[in-house]
């Protein structure tokens, strides 16, 4: 099953199960069903539930918010990442603030749906993975789909936050396919812990901490990991332990300090562009648990500092690639 | 409606906030108040009073539900006052004292107090309001979403985006606009191109002007037009004129001497207090043993 078609099942399961959930975003209906095809089907189904909206982002999430504190929930569909900053305001000043500002926890049930990143040579406004901008807003959550993740989990994990959160989907992964049963390869296998998935040689069938270095990367990341851990294993010999935390923030640094057991080198690395990153934020967590265990100070590994440009050339030189990867990793194992 | 200021020993006088006279001169004897605890160093923050503008929000109070949602703004005290009769919390939230209705959290321009709300950003409500209104027209048909905005507010997009949902969807909304001519220091003629009736007929929006600011004959005039709205008839935008006594917040008018003077001319206040000076009186004591009540209460508590 491709990931797409993992989040259209969720979709479609998380509609069914909950009459009062709403699913509103731009050309979401059938037989278009959404610019990456994600809510397919939804509006035959479940033609009361979903809307299409007019451009309209702002006001898109504001009646999401409008939906949940009127005790239904909602899930809204961004067409490209990009334009969720037209929905700051609504997103940052409302939603968010409304979970504690009136004093009392007011719950706010409701999902920005954000298709991301570059790599399709889309450029600079319709290219970014903007999650830095979200990170550290009071009452907002940040989660990353991946193609371990079971999604459907992940929808009622959100929703049942009471708090809105912002789902970053990475369009690349849109077509790959998910992965089952704790196997990624005859290399590598994966598990879950909580909200993190933990990918390497042992996972699953040892003591995955005995890794030589470890790579902390959202779930849009994971193949350019996976293909930097495979090279820097068979060319090199270095064991990497790959943590995908599907909750970006808040970020639990204590759940990451005990999956990495001993390890005395990390890296962390997104898809943003370089300066005020998410991972100046793990790694500061990180510092702050495991200084003393650290061989070096955490390496960041994020896009350049610039926009992301269309020809594919220049695009893949800003962003962050599986060589960049399996480099940052090796210099900081090899200090 | 009930309200409580026993801790102090004062009588509830419940009957000033039930008669459309005693409400109106308990909000404008609140707001004064307010300024006068600014003045005195007593309040922290900052605050926009509704000085003459009491009288939309006591028009409509009588005209929505606990069902309806209602949606405030910066100048909100006048519209929670109406709705809610609830001038201890209210100052207690000002204040951030024991009793605040938010915890001391949201103060002057954050509330909530069932389906009352206001937020602080200007035009921010009204996509959320449409949302309510969204779920009130399939889950709860009869009930509205009624919005207070300020001609300031047609300045910003979020507006748009909200009326166009509305119109589309032929949602249960009221947008009540108090366009009192100036939005803090800028003259409406100076920030606002055509007028607000063209702007809801490009929407397809009913709308409504009127510039009474007689209590009776504004709610006279607004009660066809949510009855419309309730049966389904889809968004209304009713528009009064008023005239904003006071400053936008504290001591930052600039208007004019004789512009102040004019605005005055309007106010409700002279004729009523004139025609009702024991009435007046009460509301005045009123707000006064509120405030000494609330004023000693300890600070509210509260926990990020």
């Amino acid at each position: 099953m491709r990931v797409a078609e993992s989040v259209n099942a969720a979709l479609h399961d998380a509609l069914g199960d909950d009459p009062a959930l709403y699913l509103l975003g731009e050309d979401v209906l059938d037989p278009y069903g959404g610019a990456f095809k994600v809510t397919r089907g939804l509006s035959t189904r479940f033609p009361g539930q979903v809307l299409t909206t007019p451009l309209s982002e702002s006001g898109i999430v504001g009646v999401a918010a409008g939906l949940a504190l009127a005790g239904d929930r909602a899930i809204v569909e961004i067409m490209f990442s990009d334009f969720v900053t037209l929905a700051f305001d609504q997103i940052v000043n409302f939603a968010a603030k409304s979970v504690s500002m009136y004093g009392r926890p007011v719950p706010m049930p409701m999902v920005v749906r954000c298709p991301t990143g570059g790599g399709r040579g889309y450029g600079p406004t319709h290219s970014q993975s903007l999650q830095k901008h979200l990170v550290g807003v009071p009452g907002l959550a940040l989660y990353e789909m991946s193609p371990f993740d079971d999604h459907r989990d992940l929808f009622a994990t959100m929703l049942g936050r009471e708090e809105p959160c912002v789902l970053f989907e990475d369009k690349i992964l849109y077509t790959r396919q998910m992965f089952t049963g704790g196997t990624i390869d005859g290399l590598f296998r994966y598990d879950r812990v909580g909200e993190i998935t933990r990918v390497g040689v042992g996972v699953g069938v040892g003591d995955p901490t005995g890794c030589d270095v470890a790579l902390i990367a959202p779930g849009g990341m994971v193949h350019r990991a996976l293909a930097a851990m495979r090279s820097l294993l068979l060319e090199q010999e270095i064991s990497c332990l790959l943590l995908v935390p599907r909750r970006l923030y808040p970020f639990d640094g204590d759940a990451v300090r005990d999956l990495l057991g001993g390890v005395r080198a990390v890296v962390v690395a997104e898809d943003g562009s370089g300066g005020g990153t998410w991972g100046a934020e793990v790694a500061h967590q990180l510092h702050q648990r495991m200084w003393g265990q650290l061989r070096r100070p955490v390496t960041l590994v994020h896009a350049a500092d610039s926009v992301v440009p269309s020809a594919a050339h220049l695009e893949h030189a800003v962003l962050v690639q599986d060589t960049d990867l399996r480099q940052a990793l090796e210099e900081t194992f090899l200090g | 409606m009930t309200l409580s200021v026993s801790a102090s020993g004062h009588a509830v006088r419940e009957d000033l906030l039930t008669d459309d006279a005693g409400l109106l001169l308990v909000i404008r004897h609140f707001e004064s108040k307010l300024l006068d605890l600014f003045d005195r160093g007593l309040l922290n923050g900052t605050t926009h009073t509704c000085l003459g503008q009491e009288h939309v929000p006591v028009a409509l109070a009588p005209l929505l539900t606990e069902a309806d949602f209602v949606f405030s703004n910066h100048r909100g005290h006048g519209h929670y006052l109406a709705l809610r009769r609830d001038p201890a919390g209210l100052l207690a939230e000002i204040t951030g004292r024991e009793g605040a209705v938010c915890g001391g959290v949201g103060g002057s321009q954050h509330l909530l107090n069932g389906r009352y709300l206001s937020t602080g950003v200007q035009g921010q409500s009204l996509p959320v309001a449409v949302g309510t209104a969204l779920h009130l027209a399939r889950s709860e048909p009869g009930a509205v979403a009624v919005a207070f905005v300020g001609d300031g507010t047609w300045g910003e997009g979020s507006v748009y985006e909200a009326l166009n949902m509305a119109c589309l969807w032929r949602l249960p909304l009221l947008v009540v606009t108090e366009n009192n001519g100036i939005a803090q220091s800028t003259p409406t003629s100076m920030e606002l191109a055509g007028t607000i009736a063209g702007r809801a007929a490009a929407f397809g929006a009913a709308h409504h002007l009127t510039g009474t600011a007689d209590v009776a004959g504004l709610r006279a005039e607004a009660a066809p037009l949510l009855a419309a709205v309730r049966a389904g008839a889809g968004p209304h935008v009713l528009e009064v004129d008023v005239h904003r006594l006071g400053p936008h917040s504290k001591g930052d008018d600039t208007r004019p001497a004789e512009e102040l003077r004019r605005a005055a001319e309007h106010d409700w206040y002279a004729p009523l207090a004139a025609a009702r000076p024991d009435l007046d009186e009460r509301a005045r004591r009123f707000v006064d043993d509120i405030a000494e009540e609330v004023l000693s209460r300890p600070l509210s508590g509260w926990r990020p």
